[in-house]
This record gives C-alpha cells, sequence and structure tokens, in this order.
C-alpha cells in the first residue's frame, strides 16, 4: 500500500526508542511500506533528530532512559506539528492519556502487531494532511457525514441527531481514525464542568451506535479505546 | 539449688553430666586453701604460676598482696602484672583490681589473690569472689588464695573459736565449684614463729586480737577446719566421678533439712548451720519463713533481716521459702510433711523464768507435735532480747484514744441511765461493750487503753463508796479484778482478730491485683498493652517506677560474645526513656547472667535501680528494673513474691507473643514456600513451551525458509505469532498479580457501558478462541457498571480465555450479562470438560491447575487468580459452576456490585437533523 505523501518522495518517519532490537525489526518493516527511518535512542538525540532531519512523522517510546516521554512531546510541540505516535504499554492508560493530552496524536499498544502500527502511522499521516487542506465530507462505508452542511446519512438515508450526538460525531470526525480522549469529548461537547460526567459520553456513544447502525457488542464504526476515549474507524 | 539435691538421688544424673559439659567452656578455679594468714598461700601461688610460665602458659597476675613481704615480691619479678585500676574514694585515690582490663587481656590464667577480698563501694561486684566468677565464666583460668575462716558457713564456728569475727565471707560452694583445691599447710609451730618474725600480716585487726588469734589452740582448730574442708571436698570429687561414671552411691538418700527463719538478728546463723548439716548429710534443705498475721507490723529492719536470711539460703544452695500460716507450728509442721522433711533446724536462745512459767516456747512446742521429724536445736548464745522497735508501732492515734475515751463514757452514761429502769447486778457488760468495740475499732492498745479505762470507771462510778477509787466490800476488789482480767483478754483476742481481718484484705490487696493483672494480660491486645500493663503493676507494687528492658532485636542474633544484649526500654511507668550509665550497665549485666542486679542483690548493690531478669523455660526474655519513690524499692517478701509472680507472668506472656510471631512468620515462610515451587513450576513450564516454539519455528525458517512451501512458511509464521501473544498474555497477568499482591492495582473506576466491556473483551478474545463461536448474550438496556474498564476488560478475556482453553474447537462459549437485583451478573460459560467439584475453590488459587495426566494444557495458572483479585478489588465475588449453565461444561460466574448512575440530562430541545 502506498502511503499519502504531498512531495511524493518516502516519508521520514523518526522512530525514538532506547531497544535497539525494536528499531531492528522496524526498520525494513518500514522500509518496505516506503518509509525513511530515522533513528534516536534517546531523548536529547530525538530532539536532535527532529531538529536537524526533519521527519514528517515521530514514532516515540514513553519510556525513555533519559526523559520523561510525555515532557519531551510538550517541548516538541513547542515548534512542531509533525504528528507523534506514542508507543505505550497495557495499563499505562493514564500515561497513555497524558501523551495525547500534551500533544501526541494517537498511540500504540506494546507489543504491536505490525500491520496496527502502520495503520496508525497512516491515520496520523492523513488527519494532518486533511487539517491542511480541509476536506468536510467524511465517508466511511456507508457512512456520510459532510461537516459543512451539518449533514448525517447512513447508505443515503438521512440520519436524525440530537445535537450533542451531532457534536460528538463531529468531533470524532475530525479525528477520524485517531483515538479522542473522553476528556477532551466531554469538554468541547458538554464544556468544562462536565469532564468527569463520563456516563453522558456513554451514553450518548451507545445512542450514535445505535443511529448509525453500529451493534454495539461487536462495534465496527466507533471503537471503544479501554480507560482513554474512543477512535472511528475511517476506512472500512 | 541443686547440686545438694543431686546428691540425695543415686541414679546416674544427666545433670552430673551437664555440670561436667558446662564447665567446658569455663575457666578453671584452682584454690591456695590455707587454715590462717601467714602460712604462703601467696607465695605457693607465685611459685605455681612460675612453673606454668616456663611450660609456656600465658600467665597475668591481676592482683597480688605482698603485703611488703621481700620474699613474696621477688616472686613477683618476671610476671607480667596487671595494672590496678584507681578508683575515688571518700577522697582518696584507692587501687583495686581492674576486672575489665583484665577481661580484655584475656591470658590463658589469672592470679588474683585474697579471694574473700571486699571490693570498694562502687566497683562492679561488691565481692572480689564475684570478679573471679565472671573471669572464670569468660574462660579464662584463675589461681586465687583463701584462708577458711572466710568461708560463709564457717564464720560463726571460727568466731566461737578465735572470738575474732571475720567480716569479709564468700559462699562455700565457690570452694565446691573449684576445680583443683591446695591446702597450704605448716605447723602451728612454725607459723608462730613466722608471726614473730613479722612475716604474717593481718589486715586490720589489733594487736591484742592478732596476739589471740595465733594462739596455738586456734590454729590447730583452724587447721582441722581446713584439713576437713579439704577432705570433704575430696569427697564430693569422688561421688561427683561416681554419679558421672554411673556408679551406685554408698550414702543412704533421704534426708531433708528445714531451717526455721525468725525475723531476730540470729537468723543467718541457724541458716549456716543447717548448711553445714545438710553438707554433712549430703541432704537438700530449704530455708523457710512462716509468715504470721502480724507479719505486716514488723520493722522494715526486721523485715530486712529476713530477706537477708533467705537471700543467704539461696546463696548457700539452699532453697527459700515464705509460708504464710495462721498456727506457726502447725503450719510449719504441714509444711514439713508434705515435703517429706526429716530434720527440722532451729534456733533457740536461754529463756526467761518468765517465759518458762507463763508458756512453751516454740522449740518445745515444735518437739511435742514433731512426730517423725527430728528437730535439731541450734543454741543462739548470749541473746539479745528481742527489741521493741522490732515491732513498727502503729502511730499514736489521738483520734483513737479520744473515741475509746468516748465509748466508756457512753457506758457509764448507759450504766447510769438504766440503773433505775433495769437493775442489772453490775456495769461490766456495758464497758465490755466499750472494750471490744475499741478493740474491733481502733486495735490492741486503744482496747487496753479503755480497759483501764473502764476499771477507773466501774471503780468511780458504780463501786462503793462512789466516786472514790477506794473500794470498801473485799468481794468488789474481787469482781474488779477479774473485770479488768476480763477486758484485757477480750481486747486481745478482739485486736487479733482485727489484725487477722486486716491481714486478709492485704492478702486479698496482693491477690486481686495479681488476679487482676493476669486477666489485664490475657485481654491485652499487642505488645505494647502487655508492656505497659506490667510496668504499671510492678510500679504500684514496689510503690514506685518499673521500667522494662527488651533486647534491641538487631542485636539479638549476636549473643554470646562478651557484650551480650544490647537493650532498650520497651516499657515504663512512670514514663522514662533513659537510665544513668551504672543502671544501664546493672541491667545489662542481669540479662547476660540472668541474676538479679542492683540494690539488695550482689552485684552493683550500691544503685537504687533494682534489675530482675524475665526468665521463661526458653531462656532469658527481659529485664525489669524498679526502685521506690524515693528511694530503693522495698522488697520485703511479700512484696517480692508479688513482684516475682508479675515478672513470671509477663516473662510467659511475652514468651507467647514472641512464639505467635515465629509461628506466623514460620507460616508466612511455608506458604511462600509453596508459593515459590508453584511459580518455579509455572514458569519453566508456561514461559518455556511457547519459547520453545517460537525459537524452534524460526529457527526452522532460518535453516530451511527456502525448502518450505508458501503454506509451510505462514503456518510456521502464524505458530510463532501465536505463541509470541500466549507469552505476552502470561506476562501479563503475571504483572497484573504481582501488582494485585503489591497493593499497587487499585481499580481507577469510571463508569462504563457493560455491552462495551463484552465487546472490548470479545474483540482481544478473537484469536485465542479460534473456531469456536463467542455468543453475547446481554440486553442493550444494561445499566452502567462503574469499574475500571481496563481491569474488568481484563477479567473477561481472561475468562473466555480460559473457556477457549478447556473446551473444543468449534464448540459454544457464551458471554452473558444480566441485571439481577442490585446487581450485575457475568457469565462465561464453556462445552468443556468441566472442573472436578473438589477442585472449584482452588482454580481461583493461584498456580493451582487442575492435574490432567499428561495432556498438561498450556495456561498459567495465574488467570483465575488474576480474575478473582480484580473482582474483589471491585467488591465483587467469582465462583465456578460445573457442570455449567449449558448442562455441561463450566459457568464462571461473576458478581459486580450496581452503583446508581446518576442521569445523564436529557437534551432540553430534541432537534432533529435530517438530510
Amino acid at each position: 500500500m502506498s502511503v499519502p505523501s504531498p512531495d511524493k518522495g518516502p516519508i521520514r518517519v523518526l522512530v525514538v526508542d532506547d531497544e535497539p532490537q525494536i528499531r531492528r525489526f522496524l526498520r525494513p518493516s518500514l522500509a518496505a511500506q516506503g518509509y525513511e527511518m530515522i533513528e534516536a535512542a534517546s531523548g536529547a538525540e530525538a530532539l536532535a533528530r527532529a531538529g536537524d532531519s526533519a521527519p514528517q512523522i515521530i514514532l516515540l517510546d514513553l519510556g525513555l532512559p533519559d526523559a520523561d516521554g510525555v515532557a519531551l512531546i510538550r517541548s516538541l510541540r513547542e515548534w512542531t506539528e509533525t504528528p507523534i505516535v506514542v508507543l505505550s504499554v497495557r495499563n499505562r492508560e493514564t500515561d497513555k492519556i497524558a501523551a495525547l493530552d500534551a500533544g501526541a496524536d494517537d498511540y500504540v499498544e506494546k507489543p504491536f502487531a505490525m500491520g496496527e502500527l502502520l495503520a496508525r502511522l497512516r491515520a496520523a499521516l492523513r488527519h494532518r494532511l486533511r487539517l491542511a487542506g480541509e476536506t468536510p465530507v467524511f465517508r466511511s462505508g456507508e457512512l456520510t457525514v459532510d461537516l459543512a452542511r451539518r449533514e448525517v446519512t447512513l447508505a443515503g438515508v438521512a440520519v436524525k441527531l440530537s445535537p450533542k450526538e451531532y457534536d460528538l460525531l463531529r468531533m470524532l470526525v475530525q479525528h477520524a481514525g485517531k483515538v479522542v480522549t473522553q476528556r477532551h469529548l466531554l469538554e468541547t461537547v458538554w464544556g468544562p464542568a462536565h469532564v468527569e460526567d463520563t456516563q453522558y459520553l456513554r451514553v450518548y456513544v451507545g445512542q450514535l451506535r445505535q443511529k448509525l447502525g453500529d451493534d454495539a457488542t461487536h462495534p465496527a464504526l466507533i471503537l471503544t479505546e479501554p480507560g482513554v476515549g474512543y477512535r472511528l474507524v475511517s476506512e472500512i | 539449688m541443686s547440686n545438694a539435691a543431686d546428691r540425695s538421688d543415686s541414679r546416674p544424673s544427666p545433670e552430673a553430666l551437664l555440670a561436667e559439659a558446662a564447665r567446658e567452656g569455663r575457666g578453671r578455679l584452682k584454690i591456695f586453701l590455707g587454715a590462717a594468714p601467714g602460712v604462703g598461700k601467696t607465695y605457693a601461688m607465685l611459685e605455681a604460676a612460675h612453673r606454668l610460665k616456663r611450660e609456656g602458659v600465658d600467665v597475668l597476675v591481676g592482683v597480688i598482696e605482698t603485703h611488703g613481704r621481700a620474699e613474696t615480691e621477688a616472686l613477683v619479678v618476671g610476671l607480667e602484672v596487671l595494672p590496678r585500676d584507681r578508683l575515688l574514694y571518700r577522697g582518696h585515690w584507692l587501687e583495686e583490681f581492674d576486672l575489665d582490663a583484665a577481661l580484655a587481656r584475656r591470658p590463658a590464667l589469672v592470679l588474683v589473690d585474697e579471694l574473700a577480698h571486699s571490693n570498694l563501694s562502687g566497683a562492679r561486684h561488691p565481692k572480689r569472689y564475684q570478679d573471679v566468677e565472671e573471669l572464670l565464666g569468660a574462660g579464662i583460668d584463675v589461681y586465687t588464695t583463701l584462708n577458711v575462716q572466710h568461708l560463709e558457713s564457717l564464720n560463726d564456728v571460727v568466731a566461737k573459736i578465735t572470738r575474732v569475727r571475720v567480716r569479709e565471707t564468700l559462699p562455700d560452694d565457690i570452694l565446691e565449684r573449684a576445680d583443683e583445691i591446695e591446702l597450704v599447710d605448716i605447723t602451728p609451730q612454725d607459723l608462730t614463729k613466722r608471726l614473730r618474725e613479722g612475716k604474717v600480716y593481718v589486715e586490720g585487726q589489733a594487736q591484742r586480737a592478732v596476739a589471740h588469734f595465733f594462739q596455738p589452740g586456734n590454729i590447730t582448730a583452724l587447721r582441722e577446719l581446713a584439713l576437713r574442708r579439704v577432705a570433704e571436698r575430696v569427697d564430693e570429687q569422688m561421688l561427683d566421678y561416681m554419679r558421672q561414671h554411673a556408679i551406685v552411691s554408698p550414702w543412704a538418700a533421704g534426708e531433708r533439712l528445714l531451717a526455721c527463719v525468725g525475723p531476730d538478728a540470729d537468723a543467718v546463723a541457724v541458716v549456716r548451720a543447717t548448711r553445714r548439716l545438710a553438707d554433712q548429710l549430703h541432704a537438700p534443705w530449704t530455708a523457710v519463713y512462716v509468715e504470721m498475721p502480724g507479719h505486716f507490723r514488723l520493722s522494715q529492719t526486721a523485715r530486712d533481716r529476713i530477706a537477708e536470711a533467705l537471700r543467704l539460703a539461696e546463696q548457700l544452695d539452699g532453697e527459700a521459702v515464705t509460708l504464710p500460716a495462721r498456727d506457726l507450728v502447725e503450719d510449719l509442721l504441714r509444711y514439713a510433711q508434705d515435703r517429706h522433711m526429716t530434720q527440722i533446724v532451729i534456733g533457740r536462745r536461754p529463756t526467761s523464768w518468765l517465759r518458762r512459767v507463763v508458756g512453751r516456747s516454740l522449740v518445745e512446742a515444735l518437739l511435742l507435735r514433731s512426730g517423725d521429724i527430728a528437730v535439731h536445736i541450734v543454741p543462739l548464745g548470749a541473746a539479745p532480747r528481742r527489741k521493741l522497735n522490732d515491732f513498727s508501732w502503729p502511730a499514736l492515734s489521738w483520734a483513737a484514744y479520744a473515741w475509746t475515751t468516748v465509748y466508756v463514757g457512753g457506758a457509764v452514761l448507759l450504766g447510769h441511765g438504766t440503773e433505775r429502769l433495769i437493775s442489772l447486778p453490775s456495769p461490766a457488760p456495758y464497758f465490755l461493750t466499750a472494750v471490744v468495740l475499741a478493740a474491733v475499732r481502733h486495735g490492741l492498745l486503744p482496747s487496753i487503753f479503755a480497759s483501764l479505762l473502764s476499771f477507773g470507771a466501774y471503780n468511780f462510778f458504780f463501786v462503793d463508796p462512789l466516786y472514790t477509787f477506794t473500794v470498801a466490800e473485799p468481794h468488789e476488789i474481787v469482781s474488779l479484778g477479774l473485770f479488768l482480767l476480763a477486758a484485757i483478754l477480750v481486747s486481745g483476742i478482739a485486736a487479733r482478730a482485727r489484725d487477722q481481718a486486716e491481714d486478709a484484705r492485704r492478702r486479698m490487696k496482693i491477690q486481686g491485683a495479681l488476679y487482676d493483672f493476669s486477666r489485664k494480660l490475657a485481654t491485652t491486645v499487642g505488645l505494647d498493652g502487655l508492656l505497659w500493663a506490667c510496668c504499671y503493676q510492678v510500679a504500684a507494687t514496689v510503690q514506685g517506677q518499673a521500667v522494662l528492658l527488651l533486647p534491641e532485636r538487631d542485636n539479638e542474633k549476636d549473643r554470646g560474645g562478651l557484650r551480650i544484649g544490647n537493650l532498650r526500654i520497651a516499657g515504663a511507668y512512670p514514663p522514662e526513656d533513659d537510665l544513668d550509665p551504672a543502671d544501664w550497665t546493672a541491667a545489662r549485666w542481669t540479662f547476660a547472667n540472668g541474676e538479679p542486679s542492683g540494690h539488695g542483690s550482689a552485684t552493683l548493690p550500691t544503685r537504687v535501680w533494682r534489675f530482675e531478669p524475665m526468665k521463661t523455660s526458653r531462656g532469658l526474655v527481659g529485664v525489669v528494673g524498679m526502685r521506690g519513690a524515693e528511694g530503693p524499692a522495698a522488697l520485703d517478701p511479700s512484696t517480692a513474691r508479688v513482684v516475682a509472680a508479675l515478672i513470671d507472668q509477663t516473662a510467659v506472656a511475652l514468651e507467647r507473643d514472641q512464639l505467635e510471631g515465629e509461628i506466623a512468620e514460620a507460616r508466612v515462610l511455608a506458604a511462600t514456600e509453596k508459593l515459590r515451587h508453584a511459580l518455579l513450576s509455572s514458569i519453566s513450564h508456561d514461559l518455556r513451551t511457547p519459547l520453545a516454539a517460537i525459537i524452534g519455528a524460526i529457527s526452522s525458517l532460518k535453516l530451511h525458509g527456502d525448502i518450505y512451501d508458501a503454506p509451510a512458511r505462514a503456518d510456521l509464521i502464524e505458530t510463532v505469532e501465536d505463541e509470541a501473544l500466549r507469552l505476552n498474555r502470561f506476562v501479563g497477568n503475571l504483572l497484573d498479580m504481582t501488582r494485585l499482591e503489591a497493593g499497587m492495582l487499585a481499580p481507577k473506576r469510571d463508569w462504563v457501558a457493560v455491552n462495551d466491556l463484552l465487546a472490548s473483551a470479545a474483540a482481544r478474545a478473537k484469536r485465542t478462541l479460534g473456531h469456536r463461536r463467542l455468543t453475547i448474550d446481554a440486553a442493550a438496556d444494561l445499566p452502567l457498571l462503574r469499574v475500571d474498564f481496563v481491569l474488568m476488560e481484563q477479567v473477561l478475556f481472561n475468562l473466555i480465555d480460559n473457556a477457549a482453553k478447556y473446551s473444543a474447537d468449534g464448540s459454544e462459549v457464551v458471554l452473558a450479562a444480566r441485571k439481577a437485583g442490585e446487581s450485575l451478573v457475568i457469565e462465561v460459560t464453556d462445552q468443556g470438560r468441566g472442573i472436578p467439584t473438589a477442585d472449584l475453590q482452588r482454580v481461583f488459587d493461584k498456580f493451582h491447575r487442575i492435574e490432567a495426566g499428561d495432556r498438561q494444557i498450556a495456561g498459567t495458572g495465574l488467570g483465575l487468580a488474576v480474575c478473582r483479585g480484580i473482582v474483589e478489588a471491585h467488591g465483587g465475588s467469582i465462583r465456578a459452576l460445573s457442570p455449567g449453565l449449558a448442562g455441561g461444561g463450566t459457568t464462571i460466574e461473576t458478581v459486580l456490585p450496581l452503583e446508581a448512575a446518576p442521569k445523564a440530562h436529557k437534551e432540553p430541545a430534541h432537534q432533529e437533523r435530517g438530510a
């Protein structure tokens, strides 16, 4: 599969991980997918590489020996909008959320399958492109969301959504393919006073799934990211 | 006690063997025994030391008193001499044997002259023989010198022979404990000659006394004593030998002696005499003090004398007993009979003619009723009268006498008032009532006062001629006299009854205190409460302060060194957190030696504090210190008994506490051990199996990758991926378990839609399910759960994973959720083999896996344990049902509490949007 690229050259990906064997197995796989891999084994090196080799996307391991991953994301975000995908382990949801809040675009759980990592990288890249080129109509399978006209159709049939349901869907669409933290959703849809009221979110996500024809026990459209938030599947 | 007790028994004694073994680590003691000063003991000792030094023994002169004798001084030359310790004593620098330096120097042999020497006050031990004990205990051999007159039990005899009382005495058993005794003997003629030549020095004695002491007759007598002691000692050695070699002993066993100790100054003489007798008879002996109701009225000096006599008995290897009694003779005899005593030793001094007329002496009463028991009478010399101040007279209470006067006045008024109504022949009953009232309420003296007063009043108011003290009729004299006699007898009896009642009350109080204490101990929770209760009770008993010292835990291991046991104050009443350095020394000494120290003991007796060891059958557990409010604690026998009981009870309770701790520790250790085994086997199996598959598949691909066709390669690669994922799950569970046990897996609760949870777990489990069908059975409108999404998803994943593992490929696994009352029930049902009933509980234990013969299913043995940990952390419960809900297989049922979810606000205007 080819990678969307603005300048048609290979995409430079900066892999920040202190484990050499991880970098070793990523190199051939990424190269096969048309990426050019730049390596950094520490936080300091990551900052230097991000500055001098201008990567188009950064894959960052949160557990670095010399730096706090979240702090590193913050200092990167001070001067660059390059998409960042973090690598994290299960059971460290707070780390993931902190990384996302600090400006990371998405996360992949370690250990990961290559296919999943590539999908996340693509989604993050596409999102940046979309932000740049603004595509107001989102399509995923039979679902179409026209953000400019505030219209939602499912297999050509208009879907009636309440304002909150629509706002929720719009947030997910704007970050399609990427995880959106529940805090972010609550803050934007219900307001800063309701960031703890996760039960609203559960109820509305349920309603939204029902209206969009997504099976609650086997969701294929709005995926739950345990302990973190939701993700709208962008390519079916 | 017990050397003596052993001897009464002819069986081969393990204790004798033990004593021999105990001697192994100790230094050897050799005593150069002489009959009198000047026989050349020091000289002989130094000669022996030179001989040993030539043989290469490390000899150190600890202390030698040469008394300026040139020949003795010459012999010291060539030996290493330990510098003396200089002590400031009453403004003078005095020199003393330096025990600590000798211990630190650790020679093979130390020479310590004058074993009977008393140390300066302020030294660690009051007597030099105690220093020697410590040297021996440290494994250092000691040579020492001793004159026979210094032996405790011979003290009286020597004093009688020579009319010189030797103050520096030491217990006889030091002689018995000596490994060797060398008698240094010269003839009386030679000794007299040496005396004339000025070669004999007798410390602190006036010239005249010295001359008297060294009379040939005296010397001969002392020589005989010395020779006899050595001969006895040889005898004992032979008996010891026979005992160790199980040779039946030749003596008649069975003699037991009982020494009666009273509050008079001669009590110690009776104790010494009994000891001598016991030695000759090879009999065990006991010193008994019979505590009569009047005991509490005895003065402090009298009580101290009793305590001293009993202590002496213990020092002389006897047993010391205090016997509370009401009838001296009867209770004493009963005790003697109960213990199969064969002889009672009692002191007697010449009685006055008055006593002989008035009543029988104690000795006579004993003789009359002793039956089989022989009574051995020790004549006590010129008897000092029992002093009036042996009794502490009750403080003169003016109120008591005022009241007494009122009673008698009342009797007079009543007598007069009723005279006209009823004509009693005599007013005596009124007065007797007043006397009894005075006796019962105020004791003996006021009642005697009442008797005399009544006698006067009777005479004055009721006997003609009235209002004079003269008596007209002769029969009136008789009736007045009889009245006085009756009044005094009555007051005596009534006062005695009162004493007994008070005594009983006091005893009740003591018993009550002990009972309270044992109840307190039984209900006390925790060590601190126990320590506090002990300190409080001891402090209350001695009416002062108490501290409880326990060994510092870290230092407990290095016991056995010279600096044994570092103690810490574990409890005190009133609260106290430090002691004087000298008191610390005393306390540590007590802990190291298991003997009391401080006031009233043999070690550091000048201290105000007294320290008692807390002993149990397993050894020493601590030290209790006590003192009075103003000075040392007054420990008369009854108080000492209470304190000893308190300390014993506390020691036992402490030991119980320690034992409980040790048992709990052992239990934890055993459990840990079992878990470690399970963990090791689990890891070796569950970690290695997937690794074996991965390494096998990868190495095949590396080696023959090109010969395999595409499907084979894909298959191998699939195997690697599956096994790697399984390894990942195992590690995940291991981590979760660790976190659960470390208490680090606190659920981060949040509102969770049940369907979301089921879907998420099902999606994750897709791969492990293989071709098994997973059916989710849940209503869309289930209430929200308030749980940690990630942890609960892990639970469901593990349950599905488990169901898949134990059921056939192609079978169905059902994941169902329903609301039941205030709970949400989630069931995972498989159609597998099921679980034996016996294992239904245990499947949730760590590393438990149902044994399945050869067919070991690769699992972690952790999955269900993690599930239980997480579910319980959420306040829920989990159980296994087999056969399961489907009629076969297994159902694992998880029940989680439901919380009332806050309602999500309805949107005010439901604005619909359409295309």
